[in-house]
């Protein structure tokens, strides 16, 4: 029955029926549409039957003991169904991404402001809200640890058991001592960085239903379901087939919601009602509610010869992780591995430390100390340049990491170094025009009208940054897809099951284009994130293009084998130089041969495949090994009028050169440039959470600045595609490489302009004016 | 309380509003209408941005009450039937959708924009733009978004 004429005349229409949107097109996002029109069901958006609101009490104290704790007038509480403490957790009471220290509700004491204590579910977010104020706790207020240096030197009592260092690296490259003889030029600086929000959107939420089998169902907002599930199932003291997760709609992410938040508490309350259970942050509950980017602190010595070669580094790297670990121990591996640059660097001496103390726990945020190293080397750069006389992109030039070369940690960059390829591109655009005297909406303060443009200088400058992409130190990196190809309702379909999560990013867009090209399917459904398929690892580390992207490429190819296969064996034809195209089975030169539909039609193909990174290693006493399996670059140029009178600071243009290796989707890829380089904005000029004795002095938007669109200045992009030797696609990952060098571009600007060494960010308007004041 | 207003064209009657509940809590709570988005609850966001009266204000700071025989509409109100409206077109047509959070409220401002402006100039999209967070786009591809409305509407 197959082959027949009529089957080809159909063939043969189809034929001229392109696949639409493959990899390297940008087509409109599915959840576009739905995201416009308010309809889309964000994880805050959530509701159920006979539903009750939870709600966490959190510590006002930094460090304190808990002497006792008295839920009774709470609980007696019309409207209240329950009031949880420690003793309700039934598994283990701790959880924690990589490290599990940290309490799932407080039990003898509380490490920092904002740790959760108790929770309540009752009728009304209002009825809950007030249920906590009954709840008695008895402090006794403790000497907070916010020094991380008193953690380092361990003078102080020990937070937790293993004392106050998370984590300390100890990089030994070269021979520092003999190098630094042949310097002509050493210059030495220490930097500084805030502490930066993540800053999504949409608040920490989701919701909790228990289930007939005594497990429970949570749709919920994050950035990693299977790390999720195994905490969760720990502290619920449930097996983790009984904990189902969900992925609903998520209102960005960018590392704050790697680590749980209401995830163990909504279930709890649920588990213990039996009725479902809401919860959701209001935005002061969010500031306190995930980690925040680590605050740092850089020491460097950098040496170069007199015609700028560098001969050495030394570098001190310091990041406070707050009073639990999260991710602290591999962030500060990335921010120590990375604490040369993208440079040819022989001798290296790279310490490295992350804490503990009562601030607020630090973690993920995209760039993952990337961005606190970036800062120091890049300042560095252009204070070696200053000392040199030469011109500081030509001093990058002449240091760039062969490919080839070796990073402090003695690892191969087997990989593309474009890092010239990327300052000729931004050098090549031209500068925005001088100030337009007639627009003072563009000058420093804007619409306020503050200047006349007396004291408004203009400065230009240049950052370089590297990252590398994915999880590091020996970690098995992978992801999982399911494909089905069926036909349904006459039509050839293709459904893509991963467990990756669409943070704004663009993967559900892009998982859809990879299977178009691969199976020459034109239906695609991508299926909702879930726990009922394999682990794809978290929507981080610059890592789900490649990754899931690699695991549905890989699933599809397997797919595509198994056509052919079957089409040989039905139709008795070789198709070992076969391919899809198009609905079709054709020959490498295109003739047609069999009609998919006809293939599929009675016998859907299922498959599932993993796709691993290549392997790594941890790094040795020494700081040695190949931790890294990837690396992705990006440069940016930063226009800037600084007007130095008020510290007022306005970005004229930002210019990004970032090499992608592929563009999957060109219109998401420069989203992703654009935001991820807003980002960077912020940290240089405003965004920071300031604390004070451990306590956050701005847990909201009014007091802390995130980037308006009057702050962020139009962006020209230069996208470079030199293909990845190992990338599906040639693709490289890209969400973070965009943050790392926005920051140090700018604020080499603003020292452009103002003349001042400004070595903290955020740069704030009393440090430009106490400045100028002091000169 | 009771709260009688008008959203969406609809006339809507409710019993057992508590009066501290604020206009967003109404909608997304109790009339089902999640749209209007709760990025802050402080009026710093413009997330939850509606019309009261054909005035363009966040729905966070509006409390119940207010609105008693109002006319509220939301970006629920926007699109008629399936089809979106022009500036929810443009919207993902330009690529300013990312997580998408932010979009109800960018919809809204936008909408009260161009119904002032027809061809409003990239100064001038900033400035009525100011009050609305984004988190994901760095704001290039909504001003796109808004340039491309504005054409869109243009030629209907
Ligand atoms: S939620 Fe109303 S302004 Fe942010
Ligand atoms: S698209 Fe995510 S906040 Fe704007």
């Amino acid at each position: 029955m197959r082959g027949t004429t009529a089957d080809l005349d159909t063939a043969v229409r189809e034929l001229a029926r392109p696949v639409s949107y493959p990899v390297g097109t940008s087509p409109d996002r599915p959840d576009g549409p739905p995201k416009t029109k308010g309809e889309f069901a964000y994880s805050s958006d959530l509701w159920a039957q006979d539903m009750l609101w939870g709600r966490a009490l959190r510590s006002p104290h930094p460090y304190a003991r808990i002497r006792s704790l008295d839920i009774a007038a709470a609980l007696a509480q019309p409207g209240v169904h329950a009031v949880l403490t420690h003793e309700d957790v039934p598994g283990r009471k701790t959880y924690g991404l990589l490290i599990p220290d940290q309490p799932v509700l407080a039990h003898d004491v509380v490490r920092f402001q904002g740790e959760p204590v108790a929770l309540v579910a009752a009728d009304h977010p209002e009825t809950a809200r007030r249920a906590l104020d009954l709840i008695k706790v008895d402090y006794e207020p403790l000497e907070p640890v916010t020094d991380p240096e008193v953690s380092i030197a361990g003078t102080a009592p020990p937070l937790h058991p293993e004392g106050n260092i998370v984590a300390q690296l100890h990089i030994r490259h070269g021979d520092v001592a003999a190098a630094s003889e042949r310097a002509d030029v050493t210059v030495t600086g220490t930097y500084e960085l805030g502490m930066q929000d993540q800053a999504f959107l949409g608040p920490e939420s989701g919701l909790a239903l228990p289930s007939q089998d005594g497990g429970v169902e949570l749709f919920i907002a994050t950035q990693w379901l299977h790390a999720d599930r195994e905490q969760m199932a720990a502290s619920l003291g449930l097996s983790p087939e009984k904990v189902r997760l969900t992925s609903a709609g998520i209102g960005g992410a960018f590392g704050g919601r790697e680590d749980l938040s209401i995830q163990i508490h909504a279930c709890l309350l649920a588990l213990h009602t039996g009725r479902p259970i809401k919860m959701s942050y209001g935005r002061e509950e969010s500031f306190f509610g995930h980690v925040h980017r680590h605050p740092g602190r850089l020491e460097y010595e950098h040496g170069a010869t007199r015609d700028g070669i560098l001969t050495h580094v030394k570098a001190r790297v310091v990041l406070d992780g707050g009073a639990y670990a999260s991710t602290s121990r591999e962030v500060i591996v990335v921010a120590a591995t990375t604490a040369a640059g993208p440079y040819a660097v022989d001798h290296a001496e790279i310490d490295a430390y992350s804490t503990y103390t009562n601030n607020p726990p630090c973690g993920a945020m995209r760039g993952f100390g990337a961005v606190q190293s970036c800062f120091g080397y890049e300042s560095q750069m252009d204070k070696l340049a200053a000392a040199l006389d030469m011109d500081p992109v030509e001093l990058r030039r002449r240091n760039v990491l062969p490919t080839g070369g070796k990073t402090p940690t003695g690892q191969v960059v087997d990989v593309p170094v474009p890092v010239r390829e990327l300052l000729d591109q931004l050098e090549a655009m031209p500068l925005p025009p001088a100030e337009n005297p007639d627009e003072e909406r563009m000058r420093p303060g804007g619409v306020a009208n503050t200047t006349h443009g007396e004291g408004v200088r203009r400065g230009v400058g240049y950052a370089v940054g590297f990252k590398n992409i994915g999880f590091s130190s020996g970690a098995d990196d992978y992801s999982t897809a399911r494909v089905r190809l069926s036909v349904s309702r006459g039509e050839l379909t293709a459904e893509v099951h991963t467990a990756g999560l669409e943070v704004g990013q663009g993967l559900v867009v892009v998982q859809a284009q990879i299977a178009r090209t691969e199976l020459g399917v034109d239906h695609v459904l991508v299926l909702p994130a879930d726990t009922q398929i394999g682990n794809a690892g978290s929507s981080s580390a610059s890592r789900q293009s490649w990754l899931t992207g690699g695991a549905v490429q890989t699933t599809c190819a397997a797919v595509a084998a198994e056509v052919l296969e079957r089409t040989a064996q039905r139709l008795g034809v070789n198709t070992d130089r076969c391919r899809l195209d198009a609905g079709q089975i054709v020959t490498a030169a295109g003739d047609f041969v069999a009609s998919m539909v006809d293939i599929v039609a009675d016998e859907p193909i299922e498959l599932i495949r993993e796709y691993h990174a290549r392997k790594t290693t941890p790094l040795d006493a020494n700081g040695q090994g190949d931790p890294h399996w990837a690396f992705a670059f990006a440069a940016h140029r930063a226009v800037v009028d600084v007007d130095v009178e008020l510290g007022l600071v306005r970005v004229i243009e930002l210019a990004v050169a970032q090499d992608v290796g592929k563009a999957l989707n060109p219109k998401a890829l420069e989203g992703q440039i654009e935001g991820g380089s807003a980002q960077g904005l912020g940290l240089a000029l405003m965004e920071e959470i300031q604390v004070e004795d451990g306590c956050v002095r701005n847990p909201s938007f009014t007091d802390y600045l995130v980037p308006t669109i009057l702050d962020v200045p139009p962006m020209r992009l230069a996208i470079l595609e030199l293909p990845t030797p190992h990338g599906p696609y040639g693709l490289n990952g890209a969400g973070e490489p965009p943050t790392i060098s926005s920051t140090p571009a700018v604020v080499a600007a603003v020292r452009a302009a103002t003349g001042m060494p400004l070595p903290r960010v955020p740069v704030r308007p009393t440090d430009i004016v106490e400045a100028s004041l002091l000169t | 309380m009771r709260l009688e207003c008008t959203v969406n064209d609809e006339a809507r009657s409710l019993d057992g509003v508590w009066e501290g509940e604020s206009l967003l809590y109404v909608l997304r709570e109790r009339l089902g209408l999640p749209g209007s988005k709760n990025a802050c609850e402080q009026g710093e966001c413009g997330s939850c941005s509606v019309y009261v009266d054909g005035i363009l204000a966040c729905s966070c700071l509006v409390s119940a009450g207010q609105v008693h025989g109002a006319r509220v509409i939301t970006v629920e109100g926007l699109a008629e039937g399936d089809e979106l409206h022009p500036i929810q077109r443009a919207f993902v047509e330009a690529g300013a959708v990312q997580c998408g959070f932010c979009t109800p409220g960018f919809v809204m401002v936008t909408h009260d924009l161009l119904a002032r402006e027809a061809s409003p100039t990239e100064p001038e999209i900033r400035e009525a733009l100011a009050g609305n967070l984004c988190r994901c786009t760095g704001y290039q591809k909504i001003v796109d978004a808004v340039q491309l409305a504005a054409k869109m509407l243009e030629e209907e």
